[in-house]
């Protein structure tokens, strides 16, 4: 009976593609010849696509559903799972490190140069986590963190001829403080209301960089900027690749290194206890305000080193590179990979970037084939591909006889 | 005679036209176990969202007078401060945070009483770690008393009712209290659960030395355990005295039952 409806709900959706797809895919208007061809052949096979299409889609769907009710506590990723047993956490790290060890003289520039795009989205990614993933504050303007970083080099070099490793620092400090005065004025807001401030003030750091010509060159944007140095030696154009990819490698262990720290600390557990319930939270002696406003600061920080990293890399930048867009991107890495867990963040930001780029096979299709990818993702793994587990404690249980 | 714990002193609340508290003025002493009973609606909520500073009374005093500290008002506090200064309390609605393990919820408990900033958290100097170490063993010695050790690294979303109604106390007495304010801890339980919770207030008062004042509809647990019950209705307090008294009163008996009515 459940596969007579399924043949019937399948076929109900095959002919509504039918329908929809028709002016585009059936009636072609030769300009020529001034006739119009009814191509029904390539009616006859979407039926027939989006027919099988269905069916599986609901086959995977069911599947989903009674997996959900089998495991309802034992529902821990496998990575997860594979990362405590001691065994194979050695091989596998090392593995991971070999890979990416070799990764720029094994491949040629042009993947080092994705692959650098994909480590300072792992970075971002990072950052936005503690934001959205942990003190769940839904901030759609991270991506002017990323430009107060790209920009501070770009303009302090410029003006001061400050190196990158002065700059860095700075830009941590630049982005914190940023972070700060965002956060201040928005500390009573949050939900849809955060997330519509933010977006505006996302949107006000660009309009000021792409209008305000003499501080920032306008729409022209800043070219020229000096790639890292190594002890003020610079390298040709391909070793410099080589040389930021190992900086990025760099700073994305430290973000992992210090992220990781602070996901199990005091005030990691304030930001997700913010998260959960603000009126608990506040009940249990944590100050509302200072856990938001850490939140935003330290989620800034990544963003300026981000930026810094990105302006050294493409040695141009415009206030194009900072639109509302990035910040959406770097959401979805947030959101794809699963919120709050950082090895999921990793994990969707390298694929959201890097498959785009080897999508470039198929162009044409490549915006549709990722967007297919996000729903497919968002429709069986809500939580993210590696959702988050938190710390497990040992302790030699024995229970007591108290009430 | 000793100055009262907590001191609530013509306690007025309004929201916009609504007298939700009317003059309301209580007096808990150190070691009772103090009821706040009324009928739906009387303002007994409220009445705890005022003390915990999570509302700012319209017009009143609260002061508390913590052992062998100075008498201080909690009036216009944030919730943080007046948990920092040594008041906790649980929610009606359970408040737990789901996204996190039974202990992790006892740590946040914590929170206040711990003072690495986040470079020790980046850094984790040995101080940092010994006093993350105590926490974490604070925590479990605190599930333990509870008698929740069992579930330690579960979801706190995934325990049983009745066990994240204990979880709730659990997590308040990790702020170090010396009052302990309960919203309906008994609510929704069945009636072993609630004998459990009725031997675990009474040894909280006996073992932990705390005050308690809480607000319950289960009349036997509140009878059998209280030393003093205040009685609100409609925002204003109309009876104060011991069980006995209580159940003897007129206006209570009124305020639950309705008055008599001669045509009937």
């Amino acid at each position: 009976m459940a596969i007579k409806n399924q043949i019937k709900q399948s076929l109900i959706i095959a002919f509504w593609f039918m329908i929809l797809t028709f002016p585009i895919m059936v009636i072609k208007v030769n300009t020529i010849k001034h006739t119009i061809d009814f191509r029904w052949a390539n009616l006859m096979w979407i039926g027939i696509v989006t027919f099988f299409a269905s069916m599986v889609w609901n086959y995977f769907l069911q599947r989903n559903e009674a997996q959900k009710k089998k495991e309802v506590d034992d529902d821990i990723p496998m990575i997860h799972r594979l990362l405590q047993n001691d065994r194979f956490r050695r091989p596998f790290l090392g593995l991971v490190a070999a890979f990416f060890l070799a990764y720029p003289f094994v491949f040629p520039m042009y993947h080092t140069s994705i692959m650098i795009s994909a480590l300072v989205y792992v970075m971002l990614g990072l950052g936005l986590n503690i934001v959205v993933g942990l003190a769940g504050l839904l901030d759609l303007g991270y991506v002017a963190f990323y430009a107060v970083g790209a920009y501070a080099y770009a303009l302090l070099n410029l003006h001061f001829g400050l190196s990158f490793w002065v700059v860095l620092p700075m830009s941590a400090l630049l982005g914190t403080l940023f972070g700060v005065m965002l956060g201040y004025p928005v500390l009573r807001l949050r939900g849809d209301y955060l997330a519509i401030v933010t977006l505006g003030f996302g949107e006000i750091i660009r309009i000021v960089l792409e209008n305000w010509d003499d501080f920032s060159n306008g729409p022209r944007g800043i070219g020229d900027i000096p790639p890292p140095t190594f002890f003020g030696h610079y390298f040709d154009q391909h070793d410099t690749m080589i040389y930021i990819y190992f900086i990025v490698i760099a700073l994305v262990l430290m973000t992992i290194f210090f992220v990781n720290r602070l996901e199990n600390s005091k005030i990691g557990r304030a930001w997700i206890a913010l998260r959960d319930d603000e009126i608990a939270c506040q009940a249990m002696g944590i100050d509302k305000f200072k856990t938001k406003l850490t939140a935003f600061a330290l989620g800034a920080t990544w963003a300026a080193m981000g930026g810094v990293v990105f302006a050294a890399k493409t040695s141009y930048i415009n206030p194009m590179s900072f639109t509302i867009w990035e910040s959406i991107t770097i959401l979805c890495v947030v959101v794809i990979g699963g919120m709050g867990s950082a090895i999921g963040v990793i994990a969707g930001a390298l694929v959201l970037i890097l498959l785009p780029e080897y999508l470039r096979a198929v162009a044409e299709y490549r915006m549709l084939v990722f967007g297919a990818l996000q729903v497919i993702v968002m429709v069986f793994k809500p939580d993210g591909l590696i959702k988050s587990v938190r710390k497990v404690y040992t302790f030699n249980v024995q229970e007591k006889n108290h009430p | 005679m000793n100055k009262p714990i907590l001191n609530v002193k013509n306690l007025t609340m309004n929201f916009g036209g609504l007298k939700a508290l009317d003059d309301v003025s209580i007096g808990i002493e150190k070691g009772q176990i103090a009821a706040l009973i009324g009928p739906n609606g009387a303002g007994k909520t409220t009445f705890f969202n005022c003390i915990t500073g999570i509302y700012e009374p319209t017009q009143g005093a609260v002061t508390i007078t913590p052992p062998g500290k100075d008498t201080q008002s909690l009036r216009g506090l944030k919730p943080n401060y007046v948990t920092e200064r040594g008041i906790a309390r649980t929610f009606q609605n359970i408040r737990l945070f789901h996204g996190m393990t039974v202990l992790e919820n006892v740590l946040i408990g914590r929170h206040c009483r711990l003072s690495s900033g986040i470079i020790k958290a980046m850094l984790q100097p040995p101080s940092q770690k010994v006093e993350e170490k105590k926490a974490v063993a604070d925590s479990y010695e605190i599930l333990e008393k509870i008698g929740l050790a069992k579930y330690v690294n579960d979801m706190a979303v995934n325990l049983p009712y009745g066990a994240q109604r204990r979880l709730e106390i659990a997590r308040a007495l990790a702020t170090n209290p010396f009052l302990l304010l309960l919203d309906e801890p008994a609510a929704g339980m069945n009636p072993q659960e609630t004998k459990e919770l009725d031997d675990l207030i009474l040894w909280l008062r006996d073992n932990e030395d705390l005050t308690i004042l809480l607000i319950e509809h289960d009349m036997k647990l509140v009878m059998s355990l209280s030393d003093v019950i205040h009685v609100v209705d409609y925002g204003k307090k109309i009876a104060e005295g011991t069980p006995e008294d209580i159940k003897a009163n007129a206006d209570v008996i009124k305020a639950y039952l309705g008055e008599d009515s001669d045509d009937a």
